[in-house]
């Protein structure tokens, strides 16, 4: 890649990241206090989302890089939810199997037969 | 010029001494300590499946006790899936051939390769260790609960794969970046050498799907050592999730196995065909397909397993769509050959072997993805032959395809075409008794794994092991007439098939930097429609009146 293109951020930018990331930890902190039920989780994933994604595009530099390394790191972000998605489809709804095999066998249906 | 290239010296003989070898930074001789490596394991994985057969003729004990048996599959699977198959065709004919055929000197990262190969060692010691501190008797999948409760050395083994799988991420590492960066001039992304986009394709699942396998048996090593409980229900944990975790990497596994295999077969069902490959566009789309696809199919593993109804069928339907860009690839293959001016030398051979076999591989993994079918054959001999048949049947036969090619280059030495023949033609034969047998079997009910079985399966066993010996048989010539060559085979010059890609343009062996000048590519890789080779040299068909004259001459030399 050309040098002349290879971006130095100013410190200030980094401060002000590392306070925006230290900002949130806290906010991590106070929302846990407050119940929100099954939301709590929403909101702390979100929050670290947005963290991870600080740190990814100002740290990491995938902001001012080649768009070829933000690409390949969403990719792999995309890998990990196929993952994870195609899972929950079997835990989610691996009652289904279990309901209809659970049920104590009747003697009815010992004694039918197919034809 | 062409007298200085062929004085120039070859990178066998210099530089000298051992030193030079192990730490060489040469992409060629990497290849070379990666192939002398990988035979080693070939050897004690091979030795181990004669044994497992041997015991296999009759019911009773006739070599080895059943706990040792346990052991001698697992460590087959292990050995031939993780130290043999997985590196082979990448580390060893990867490494060697692809910067030639783009025409670069050296892979992107030189140093990088080197560690990949000390890498393969250090994680090849420690399943070495492990043979003899307990041995493995889980089966190569590794399943919990049993894994985590067996007192064999399933911490060293999984140690030992988990550090193979950094191997495997520096080689892919290295070929994308190769690719991307060190084409020689000309060779556009479609001029490329169809070999070079399987490789791509693999290093790409490579560099994605390892580090999952990596945290699958730190995992699994956390759960024996620490207890941690991921997936042991009665700490909350899920045995069938390890399974998850296992077949996300060890489905596309399956194809980092097979693609580049198919790179081979692309290559050399052309040169041997005298033909423009059908379809180059089509081949080199089903590669990064057949990439893609692999990760959503890998629940076809667990049909029986406890998986849900919906996600099994979501699975079952992913798993057709395999047959898709492994269908496009087959019938290109076939259509490249209609017409073709096929001669049948051993590397051709090999192939059309691996055209027989990896069809039938193919169409019965359709069949076990088939969810109602599944049912009845998962965990039989059937599933046993079906791999069998994909691996040995497709990846071992375009393998040998592809050493049968390139030997002459790599060694500037041809070796005995008679007894390559023979030994292809005692391959075939082998592999279909040993194997297409464990369909029969299968559909019979007989379940895999087992040690000893019921009379009536004896018969079928038997011709199965038999076949096995000829295998066997086969891969014992092989060995000595291809070590012959090194030593004693007859000297070739740069080309001896004929062939167009850029390796064949540099001397046999080629020379410490491949290439005395870069190669300026002009022509693409399959142009066989408007050149041929005579002596070494290119003539154009449709150039000058001179070349086409040559041409035609030679047409009806060969005719005669």
């Amino acid at each position: 890649m050309d040098k002349h293109k290879n971006h130095i951020t100013p410190v200030s930018t980094y401060l002000k990241v590392g306070g925006a990331l230290l900002v949130l930890t806290g906010v991590t902190v106070a929302v846990s206090f407050v119940h929100l039920g099954p939301f709590n989780l929403v909101v702390a994933l979100l929050i670290a989302g947005a963290k991870a994604s600080l740190v990814g595009l100002f740290f990491m530099h995938l902001l001012y890089d080649n768009k070829l390394f933000a690409t390949i790191f969403s990719i792999s972000l995309l890998f990990v939810s196929v993952f994870i998605i195609l899972i929950l489809f079997d835990t989610l709804t691996r009652d289904a199997i279990y309901e209809q095999k659970a049920q104590p066998i009747k003697a009815t249906q010992l004694i039918e037969k197919p034809n | 010029m062409t007298q200085a290239i062929s004085d120039s010296v070859s990178y066998l003989d210099e530089p000298k001494g051992i030193k030079s070898w192990l730490f060489t930074l040469d992409h060629k001789r990497i290849g070379i300590l990666y192939m002398w490596s990988i035979m080693v394991f070939f050897f004690i994985g091979g030795m181990m499946a004669l044994i497992v057969r041997t015991e296999l003729l009759a019911p009773e004990q006739i070599l080895v006790s059943a706990d040792a048996y346990n052991q001698l599959f697992t460590l087959h699977g292990a050995i031939m899936i993780f130290l043999f198959i997985i590196p082979g065709i990448p580390a060893i004919l990867g490494n060697y051939v692809l910067p030639l055929m783009i025409g670069a000197k050296d892979v992107a990262f030189p140093r990088l390769n080197l560690a990949s190969w000390y890498v393969y060692i250090i994680g090849s010691l420690f399943a070495i260790y492990s043979l003899f501190s307990g041995a493995v008797d889980t089966g190569w999948t590794f399943y919990t609960p049993y894994s985590t409760q067996t007192s064999t050395s399933v911490t060293a083994m999984t140690l030992g794969a988990f550090i193979l799988g950094f191997s495997s991420i520096f080689t892919g590492i290295n070929f994308i970046v190769t690719i991307h960066k060190l084409r020689a001039p000309g060779m556009t992304w479609f001029k490329m050498p169809l070999f070079v986009w399987a490789s791509y394709a693999t290093a790409v699942i490579q560099v994605l799907a390892t580090p999952v396998l990596g945290i699958t048996l730190l995992l699994l090593i956390f759960e024996r050592v620490f207890g941690i409980g991921i997936f042991d229900p009665a700490l909350g944990g899920d045995p069938v999730l390890y399974q998850h975790f296992f077949w996300f990497y060890s489905h596309p596994a399956v194809y980092i196995m097979i693609l580049p295999g198919m790179g081979i077969i692309s290559e050399v069902i052309t040169v041997f065909s005298r033909k423009k490959i059908f379809g180059y566009t089509a081949i080199a789309y089903s590669s990064l397909g057949i990439a893609l696809v692999s990760f959503l199919v890998w629940g076809h593993h667990m049909f029986t397993s406890g998986q849900s109804e919906l996600a099994a069928m979501i699975f079952s339907f992913l798993t057709f769509l395999v047959g898709i860009p492994s269908g496009i690839k087959m019938f290109n293959w076939v259509a490249t050959m209609y017409k073709g001016s096929i001669s049948f030398e051993s590397p051709m051979l090999y192939t059309l072997s691996f055209l027989f076999l990896f069809a039938i591989g193919g169409f019965t993994g359709i069949m076990l993805g088939a969810l109602s079918l599944d049912v009845h054959l998962h965990d039989t001999y059937f599933v046993v032959a079906h791999f069998h048949y994909v691996m040995m049947g497709g990846t071992v036969m375009a393998f040998l395809a592809g050493v049968h090619y390139w030997w002459p280059k790599i060694w500037g030495r041809m070796y005995n075409e008679k007894l390559a023949r023979i030994s292809a033609a005692l391959l075939f034969i082998g592999f279909n008794m040993t194997f297409f047998t464990q369909f029969i079997l299968g559909t019979k009910g007989m379940p895999r794994r087992y040690y000893s079985y019921l009379d009536q399966y004896q018969p079928l066993h038997a011709f199965s092991s038999y076949g096995s010996f000829i295998i066997g048989i086969a891969f014992f010539i092989m060995g000595y007439y291809l070590i012959h060559a090194i030593f004693k085979g007859q000297r070739v010059g740069k080309n001896p098939w004929g062939a167009l890609t850029l390796e064949w343009t540099t001397t046999s062996p080629p020379p410490p930097h491949n290439f005395e000048q870069t190669p300026v590519v002009t022509d693409g890789p399959y142009d066989y429609d408007r050149i041929m080779i005579v002596g070494d040299e290119r003539v154009y068909k449709d150039g000058p009146e001179e070349g086409k004259e040559i041409a035609k001459e030679v047409d009806s030399e060969s005719k005669k």
